[in-house]
C-alpha cells in the first residue's frame, strides 16, 4: 500500500498558506486600507477569458455546474475551493478523493455523455475529437487549458479558472502561496559544490523528460543537471534513453515517476542489470513519486518539488 | 512430445534431385556476417568503449569497472539476445513460408503477434511490475498470448476445413489476429496511462533484463531452430505440391503441424522478450532466396545466420542513431530492411521469385 502522508501534509501546507494569505488580506481590509477593486475584477460576470490556445471564451453567469475533463484542472478547481461547483470529472481525475468521478473521457470525449449532465462550463486540456465544436453547439462555454510548459503557465491557468468560476481571489491566494513555497524550495538548495545529476523516469522502458518540459523546469529551478537533456536532439521533450547511457551518466538522484504504472522502487531499480553501479542506487537517493503528481501541472507540483528539494539538501549535506 | 517427433520423416532422395544444397562458401559467409555484426554490436553504443577494453574484458583482464559493468550487464546480453531473436524470427518466417507455400507468410501469420501484443498489453495495464517465479509477468503473458492465438487459429482452421488446405488455416489466423487486435485496442484505450509502455512494446526493443532474458528463451529457441532445421528437406518436398507429396508417403499434415508448432514456440519466446519486431521474418528468407537459392536446405540454415546478423546490426543502429536516446528496433528493421530488400529485388530482377 502506498502511503499518502506526504500528499496530505502538503495539502495542509497549501491550506495553511491560503489561510495565512486570507488573514493578511482581511487584516488589511479591516484596517481601513482601501479594498483593491482590481484584485477581483473577473469575479463579476460575464467574464471573458482568453485561453492560451487563443480563442476568447465568454462566461455569462457564475457557473454552478462545471464539468472538468482535465485531471490538472480538476485539482486546480478543488484547491481553490471551486469544488462544490464541479458536478462531473473525467475518468482520469482522481484527486482529491472526493471528486465526482464519472466515465467521461478527456481523450475520446463523447459530447452526448457530456450533455447528459446539465452543465454551464466545460474545462478540458485539449480539443480532441471535435470537443470544442460539440460543446459550443450545446451553447455551453468551454475553456481549454492545455499542458503547462512551466510554473508560470500553471499560475495563469489557476487564475483563469478562478476568474471563470468566480474564485478570482481564492485563485490569487493559491498562486501566491505556491509562488512563495517554490521560492523557499529554491532558496533551500544552496549553491551545490558540484553539479548534481538527475534522471527522471517516466516508465520502466526508460522514457525520460528534458528541461524543456514542465517537470524538467522544476529540476532546472532546483539547480540540477538533467541527464536526458543530452538526448533532446532525438526527442525534444520525452526521449527514450539508452540504459547504458543512464548507467554511464551515473546520476546522483533518480526520480521514479513510475511507481503506479510500473510498480518501480529502489529494489526493482537495483535489480536491473548493471544499475547497482549507479551512485544514486548505491546511496539510496532514489525518490519514488506519485506518477499523477509528476505528470500533471496542478497545485500538487509543490509536493513534488518539496520531495525533490529534500533529497537535493541531503545530497548537498553529504557532499559538504 | 515435440522432441520425440523432431526425428523428421525421411524424404525419397529423388524428390530432392536438382535442388541446390547449401554450399560451404555461403555457410562461411553467413558465419562471417554474424561474427562481424556481433563485433559491431559489442563495439558501438552511446557509451564509447574501445576495442582494447572489450578484448580485455572478454579475456578477464583488468579494465575500468564501470565499462566492464556496461559490457557484461548490458551490451553482451543485448547482442546475444539480438542473435537469438533475429535468428529465430528469420527461420520461423522461412518455415511458415514453406509450410503454407505462401511468400507473404511471416512468423505472425497465424496471430502470434496479435496474441503476444494482447498478452503484453493486459500484463502492462492490469498487473504492472508483478512477476511469477521471479520472471516478469509481461514476457510470460506475451508468450501465453502468442501460443493461445496460434492454437486458436489452428483449432478454428481444423474445424472449418479439416486442414485440407492451408488457406483455411491462414484465414483462421487472420480472423483470430483481428479479434485479438480489437481487444488489445480496447484495453489500451481504457488504460491510457500505459499507452507509452504498450507502444514501446509493440514496436519492439531489446532493452531487457540482461542475461535473465537470454536464459529464459534459450531452451525454446534451441528446440524451435533444431526442429525446423531437421525438417528442411521435408519443406523442400512440400514445394512439389500436397497431393504429390502425400502420394510419396510423406505425412503432410503432421509435418505442417510440427513445423508450425516449432516456429510458433520460437516466435512466442522471442516476441516475449523483444516485442513484435516487424519485417525480419519476411525479408531475410526472401533475400536469401534471391541471392543464394530457393531450396529450404539453403534458406533454413542461412536464415538463422543472416537473420541474427541483421537484427544485431539493427539493434546497434537503434541505440546509436539518436544516442543517447534510443529508437524502437522495429522502426530500424523496416527502415533499413525495406530499401535493402527492394535493391536486392531490382538487382536480381526478381527472377527467382
Amino acid at each position: 500500500m502506498r502511503t499518502h502522508q506526504p500528499e496530505a501534509s502538503a495539502k495542509l501546507a497549501v491550506r495553511f498558506g491560503v489561510v495565512a494569505f486570507l488573514s493578511v488580506f482581511f487584516a488589511a481590509s479591516c484596517g481601513g486600507a482601501p479594498t483593491s477593486a482590481t484584485s477581483t475584477p473577473a469575479s463579476r460576470f460575464p467574464v471573458s477569458i482568453t485561453a492560451p490556445g487563443g480563442a476568447t471564451v465568454t462566461i455569462p453567469r457564475r457557473p454552478q455546474r462545471v464539468v472538468s475533463l482535465s485531471p490538472s484542472a480538476t485539482e486546480m478547481l478543488f484547491a481553490m475551493g471551486a469544488g462544490p461547483q464541479v458536478v462531473a470529472v473525467d475518468d482520469q481525475s482522481n484527486y482529491p478523493a472526493t471528486v465526482p468521478k464519472t466515465q467521461l473521457s478527456g481523450f475520446t470525449p463523447n459530447i452526448e455523455a457530456i450533455a447528459a449532465f446539465t452543465l454551464d462550463l466545460v474545462v478540458a486540456a485539449e480539443d480532441t475529437a471535435g470537443l470544442v465544436h460539440g460543446v459550443q453547439a450545446l451553447n455551453v462555454p468551454i475553456l481549454i487549458e492545455p499542458a503547462a510548459k512551466n510554473l508560470d503557465d500553471t499560475y495563469v491557468q489557476i487564475k483563469q479558472l478562478g476568474a471563470a468560476t468566480g474564485h478570482a481571489a481564492d485563485a490569487d491566494s493559491l498562486v501566491a502561496s505556491m509562488r512563495s513555497q517554490v521560492g523557499s524550495f529554491v532558496a533551500s538548495v544552496a549553491k551545490p559544490a558540484r553539479q548534481l545529476r538527475v534522471y527522471h523516469e517516466l516508465d520502466n522502458t526508460y522514457y525520460s523528460v528534458t528541461s524543456a518540459t514542465f517537470i524538467g523546469q522544476v529540476y532546472k529551478l532546483l539547480g540540477l543537471t538533467n541527464i536526458a537533456d543530452a538526448a533532446a536532439g532525438a526527442a525534444p521533450d520525452y526521449p527514450q534513453l539508452s540504459p547504458e547511457y543512464i548507467v554511464a551518466s551515473n546520476p546522483d538522484l533518480i526520480v521514479l515517476a513510475d511507481t503506479k504504472c510500473c510498480q518501480q522502487d529502489l529494489s526493482s531499480v537495483a535489480a536491473r542489470p548493471g544499475w547497482r553501479a549507479i551512485v544514486a542506487v548505491k546511496s539510496g537517493q532514489v525518490v519514488p513519486v506519485d506518477d499523477d503528481v509528476a505528470s500533471r501541472w496542478g497545485p500538487r507540483i509543490i509536493d513534488f518539488m518539496r520531495a525533490v528539494a529534500l533529497h537535493v539538501q541531503q545530497l548537498e549535506k553529504q557532499a559538504a | 512430445m515435440l522432441s520425440v517427433q523432431v526425428g523428421a520423416a525421411a524424404v525419397p532422395p529423388a524428390v530432392l534431385a536438382g535442388m541446390p544444397r547449401l554450399r560451404w562458401g555461403w555457410a562461411g559467409a553467413g558465419l562471417l556476417a554474424l561474427a562481424a555484426s556481433c563485433g559491431v554490436g559489442v563495439l558501438v553504443g552511446p557509451v564509447h568503449i574501445g576495442v582494447g577494453t572489450v578484448v580485455q574484458t572478454l579475456v578477464g583482464g583488468a579494465v575500468d569497472p564501470g565499462q566492464a559493468n556496461i559490457l557484461w550487464s548490458l551490451r553482451f546480453p543485448r547482442v546475444v539476445l539480438g542473435v537469438l531473436v533475429g535468428g529465430t524470427l528469420a527461420i520461423a518466417g522461412a518455415a511458415y513460408q514453406g509450410v503454407f507455400r505462401n511468400p507473404l507468410a511471416d512468423p505472425y501469420l497465424l496471430g502470434a503477434a496479435a496474441g503476444a501484443n494482447l498478452g503484453a498489453t493486459l500484463a502492462i495495464a492490469l498487473a504492472p511490475g508483478t512477476s511469477v517465479l521471479g520472471v516478469n509477468v509481461v514476457p510470460l503473458a506475451a508468450f501465453v498470448g502468442a501460443g493461445a492465438a496460434v492454437s486458436g487459429a489452428y483449432a478454428l482452421g481444423r474445424s472449418v476445413t479439416g486442414l485440407r488446405s492451408a488457406t483455411g488455416l491462414i484465414l483462421a489466423g487472420v480472423a483470430i489476429a483481428a479479434f485479438f487486435n480489437s481487444i488489445q485496442s480496447y484495453v489500451q484505450q481504457t488504460q491510457t496511462s500505459s499507452i507509452r509502455q504498450v507502444y514501446s512494446w509493440i514496436l519492439g526493443r531489446l532493452v531487457t533484463a540482461g542475461w535473465d532474458d537470454v536464459l529464459l528463451i534459450l531452451p525454446y529457441v534451441l528446440l524451435s531452430v533444431v526442429a525446423i532445421y531437421l525438417h528442411r528437406r521435408l519443406l523442400d518436398a512440400l514445394t512439389l505440391g500436397e497431393d504429390e507429396v502425400t502420394s510419396l508417403g510423406i505425412p503432410v499434415r503432421r509435418v505442417r503441424l510440427i513445423v508450425v508448432v516449432a516456429a510458433t514456440l520460437g516466435t512466442a519466446a522471442v516476441v516475449a522478450v523483444g516485442g513484435t519486431i516487424a519485417f525480419v521474418g519476411i525479408i531475410v528468407p526472401h533475400t536469401i532466396r534471391l541471392l543464394v537459392g530457393r531450396s529450404y536446405r539453403v534458406v533454413i540454415p542461412l536464415s538463422v545466420l543472416f537473420g541474427a546478423a541483421f537484427l544485431v546490426l539493427a539493434d546497434a543502429a537503434a541505440r546509436t542513431v539518436v544516442a543517447p536516446a534510443e529508437l524502437p528496433i522495429g522502426v530500424i528493421t523496416a527502415f533499413l530492411g525495406a530499401p535493402f530488400f527492394i535493391a536486392v529485388m531490382r538487382s536480381t530482377r526478381a527472377a527467382a521469385l
